[in-house]
């Protein structure tokens, strides 16, 4: 089996892969976990994850949080707190009830708060606030330590693990042309994120895939200002303080750069909307300095659900990426793509990509 | 946004001052921008208010160029931080081409920005200082750190200093001290007399940076100060403050105990490439001009359309080459833009290319005296921090690189190293260079991918006063 991009999906698919016995090789053209799954707000979050996703999500949620037991030891300082999703306008407060709602219903313990109860709960919390969605399952990561954490498992196991490899394509019977020389594979997973579009391509199929320039800041260390997950109504807000005093300022904000030339610059305005924003809900915040700004790139399919499973009339190929909020359930997303490929039914369905590729005909 | 300037200049050293001068007399509209208070830079720093220096030889020179800028009616703003580098290459791919646009906070903490169709960088260096145990204790500072307090304010950083490091500023700075009625207790040269005799061939094409050097030398021997030759500082000690130093041969052997209040210190200066990095020029690693540089060409144009490096952050070649590059620059941005022909280009340039390279062979040679000296870092020990900001020990760094950290950014990654408020200058080239052992090189080492902002900036003079309804929040993902 040769697993083609070694970001969360790919290393999460790989090892369970190996751990079932199968002969693995993890190719990535540049570092471990360096593109989406190093750089992103590690929020672990189930108010910011799309309801169809929110099963996977809690389940993903406690393998986080105990990653060192599943992987041999490894782990990204999974953290465990409660989460707010905060509304500041009467429009926000609508959104916010009717979305918790559909999130209830898919399994997330979100309850509506007062904004009394919320600033309880979150002490740092603007008076501004009116309403929040409190989830008590909510927590953060930090994402810098994927590669990390996934390395010493995946070689235990037995994954053979090239960095600084691309491919560039993919010959009849999984020829794969690398950096380092030709390679055979029996089968093959394309979990490539942002660049899984050119990967169908090399098996003939095409599926877009949109690339989002996400925007993250980040302070440097200051005292305590929250103890919470805090995210607003509209999803584009995602704030924590880690436990080193940094505050981690994301929410998908949108900055320069295209699937060729990475991330590029950081958009002026967007920075400061997000800021701007995130001082809003904690005004603690405006004490302190920025020290960066960052670029990550994060994949969407057209009905931005997943594409998980088997690549339609090419036999032994699989795909996994383009999931939302994807950091979040990537562990375990990775563990039910193994095992379809292990031919066993996979606990939760899979999200084949047939229906991407149909409606891609009929347009 | 207003009109666009045509060039902007970043920094008002002495590429900086002398590049928008010359602009500014060709009838661009330039516009110089500058952290400190004033035009000056390291070597030209200007006192600030109320405090009168006294005139030496850097002062006068600095205060020509100062009048000059003056006089060119090139706008100049100072005290302002420039945070923010976009625009330019910086753009959407297929978008129309767009002037570079750089964000600020003013003097008074109010944020601004502008936009230029060319942009200047002259921001010349850091210090680079390659840690040993007790680096990090009040007392100990860096040797351009020293110069920056002597020059500026006469201020002395301890009554007993110890000058240790490498390269000229070693002898600027043990002269200055004892100008300045300090004790010197020694001086810590890691170079022998005869890498400084080798040096001399190319200084003598400035016979006035060599009596300068005499000079300095020469008060040191009339104060009795000891010079060790081929040796570093192995060790600091103190508990709150500095006690004393140890100093021992580079060859090894016993090491010397020598008490003092202040150690200044430094081993060598690196281009300060922030924002190059930041614009995705390219790069090439350059020990002899201070480690990664920029790729230029002989007019100091980099590698990305209408952005130019000039000065030290150019490859490290001296204050004395600073203003001729300066102006290379600036007369090569000026015939790019349409405003200077090709015959007055060729003509304006021809003096400051003859200056620049006559200025230039001396300042390589004092830049080859601070190249980057791999025994430091190998002697490192273990429990030695070396990322201050995030608590990064030499052991911590291993251990990452152990674990299969292959390049800059992973190390970073793996470490937290270069994460804090220095942004790894303080510690990337230690750093780097360890990374460097194990995987062949620097070139192979890599560098950190630039990140805004330049500089920490404050939030809360970034926001300013809004109004939520003004945050424009984009829509919302799908449910
Ligand atoms: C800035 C940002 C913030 C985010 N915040 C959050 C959050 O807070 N919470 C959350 O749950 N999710 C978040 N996400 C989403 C999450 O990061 C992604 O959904 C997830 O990491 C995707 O993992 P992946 O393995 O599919 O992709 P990636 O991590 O991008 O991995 C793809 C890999 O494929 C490799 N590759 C590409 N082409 C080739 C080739 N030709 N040959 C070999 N290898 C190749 C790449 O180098 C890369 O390593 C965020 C995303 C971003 C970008």
């Amino acid at each position: 089996m040769a697993v083609i991009g070694a970001g969360v999906m790919g290393c999460s698919t790989a090892l369970h892969l190996a751990r079932a016995g199968m002969k693995v090789l993890l190719l990535d053209r540049g570092p471990i976990c360096r593109e989406a799954s190093g750089v992103n707000a590690g929020t672990l979050t189930m108010q910011m994850t799309r309801a169809a996703l929110i099963p996977y999500a809690l389940r993903a949620y406690e393998m986080w949080l105990r990653m060192g037991d599943w992987c041999d030891g490894g782990h990204v300082l999974g953290t465990a707190c409660p989460g707010l999703s905060v509304a500041f306008t009467e429009q926000e407060a609508a959104m916010l009830e009717e979305r918790a709602r559909i999130r209830r219903q898919a399994g997330a313990p979100i309850e509506i708060v007062s904004g009394v109860r919320a600033r309880e709960i979150e002490p740092g919390l603007s008076e501004k606030a009116l309403i929040a969605g409190h989830c008590p399952m909510d927590g953060f990561a930090s994402a810098y330590l994927t590669g990390r954490a996934f390395r010493p498992a995946l070689l235990n196991a037995g994954v053979d693990l090239r960095e600084d490899c691309a491919v560039r394509g993919i010959d009849a019977g999984f020829t794969l042309d690398t950096a380092q020389g030709r390679l055979d594979a029996a089968r093959v997973v394309l979990s490539g994120g942002v660049w899984l579009e050119e990967m169908a391509g090399w098996l003939g199929v095409t599926l877009p895939i949109k690339t989002l320039i996400n925007q993250l800041v980040v302070t440097e260390r200051m005292a305590p200002v929250m103890r919470t997950v805090l995210g607003v109504a509209s999803g584009l807000l995602s704030l924590k303080q880690y436990a080193n005093g940094t505050v981690l300022i994301g929410g998908g904000w949108q900055g320069i750069g295209d699937r060729t030339r990475g991330g590029i610059a950081v958009k002026p305005e967007s920075f400061l909307g997000n800021v701007r924003l995130a001082a809003h809900a904690v005004p603690a915040l405006r004490e302190a300095r920025v020290v960066r700004a960052w670029l990550g790139l994060e994949s969407e399919t057209a009905d931005a659900l997943p594409a998980i499973g088997p690549i339609p009339g090419v036999p032994d190929a699989w795909i996994i990426g383009c999931v939302h909020s994807g950091y979040t359930s990537g562990p375990y997303m990775g563990r039910i793509l193994a095992q379809a490929i292990l031919g066993e039914a996979p606990e939760l369905p899979l999200f084949p990509i047939d229906r991407l590729l149909a409606q891609e005909k009929a347009a | 946004m207003s009109s666009p300037y045509d060039m902007a200049v970043l920094g008002a050293g002495p590429a900086g001052m002398a590049a928008a001068t010359l602009a500014a007399q060709h009838g661009a509209r330039v516009v110089l921008l500058e952290e400190s208070e004033a035009p000056g830079g390291q070597v030209h720093r200007a006192a600030p208010p109320g405090y009168t220096m006294p005139q030496d030889a850097d002062r006068r020179a600095g205060d020509a160029l100062r009048s000059a800028l003056t006089a060119s009616g090139a706008e100049q703003r100072m005290g302002v931080r420039i945070w923010g580098v976009g625009g330019g290459p910086l753009v959407q791919s297929g978008a129309a081409p767009v002037p570079f646009r750089l964000d600020g906070l003013s003097a008074g903490g109010q944020p601004f920005d502008l936009a230029a169709r060319s942009l200047l960088l002259c921001t010349g260096t850091q210090e680079r200082i390659i840690p040993f145990p007790g680096w990090t204790l009040p007392g100990v500072i860096g040797l351009a750190a020293a110069t920056i307090l002597l020059k500026a304010q006469g201020v002395l950083p301890g009554r007993r200093v110890v000058v240790a490091g490498a390269g000229p500023l070693l002898y600027a700075v043990a002269a200055k001290l004892l100008a300045h009625g300090a004790e010197v207790a020694a001086v810590v040269d890691l170079a022998t007399p005869g890498e400084w005799l080798r040096a001399l061939p190319a200084l003598a094409a400035r016979p006035d940076l060599l009596a300068r050097g005499a000079a300095w030398r020469a008060q040191l021997v009339l104060k009795g100060v000891t010079v060790h030759h081929a040796a570093r500082i192995t060790d600091a000690e103190g508990d709150d403050v500095l006690r004393a130093v140890s100093v021992q041969s580079l060859a090894g052997g016993p090491t010397v105990r020598i008490e003092a209040d202040a150690l200044c210190i430094g081993h060598g200066l690196v281009p300060a490439t922030e924002a190059t990095r930041a614009f995705r020029a390219a790069h090439h690693y350059q020990p002899g001009m201070g480690g990664w540089v920029p790729v230029l060409d002989a007019d100091f144009r980099s590698s990305v359309a209408a952005l130019f490096v000039a000065g030290d952050g150019a490859g490290l070649r001296g204050a004395a080459a600073a203003p001729a590059s300066g102006r290379i620059a600036a007369l090569a941005a000026l015939r790019d833009l349409g405003l200077l022909s090709e015959d007055a280009h060729r003509a304006a340039r021809a003096p400051h290319a003859a200056a620049f390279a006559r200025a230039a062979r001396a300042g390589g040679a004092m830049a080859r005296m601070m190249a980057l000296r791999p025994e430091l870092v190998a002697a490192i020990p273990p429990d030695t921090m070396i990322c201050r900001c995030e608590g990064v020990t030499r052991a911590a760094i291993e251990a990452a690189l152990d674990e299969g950290a292959l390049t800059m950014n992973q190390l970073k990654q793996f470490t937290r190293c270069g994460m804090g408020p220095c942004q790894g200058r303080l510690c990337g080239e230690a750093a780097a260079e360890l990374l460097a052992r194990r995987v062949g090189g620097r070139e192979a080492a890599g560098f950190a991918t630039g990140r805004l902002p330049l500089r920490p900036v404050p939030m809360d003079a970034l926001l300013g006063d809004f109004d939520y309804a003004d945050i424009p929040v984009p829509a919302a993902a799908p449910i």
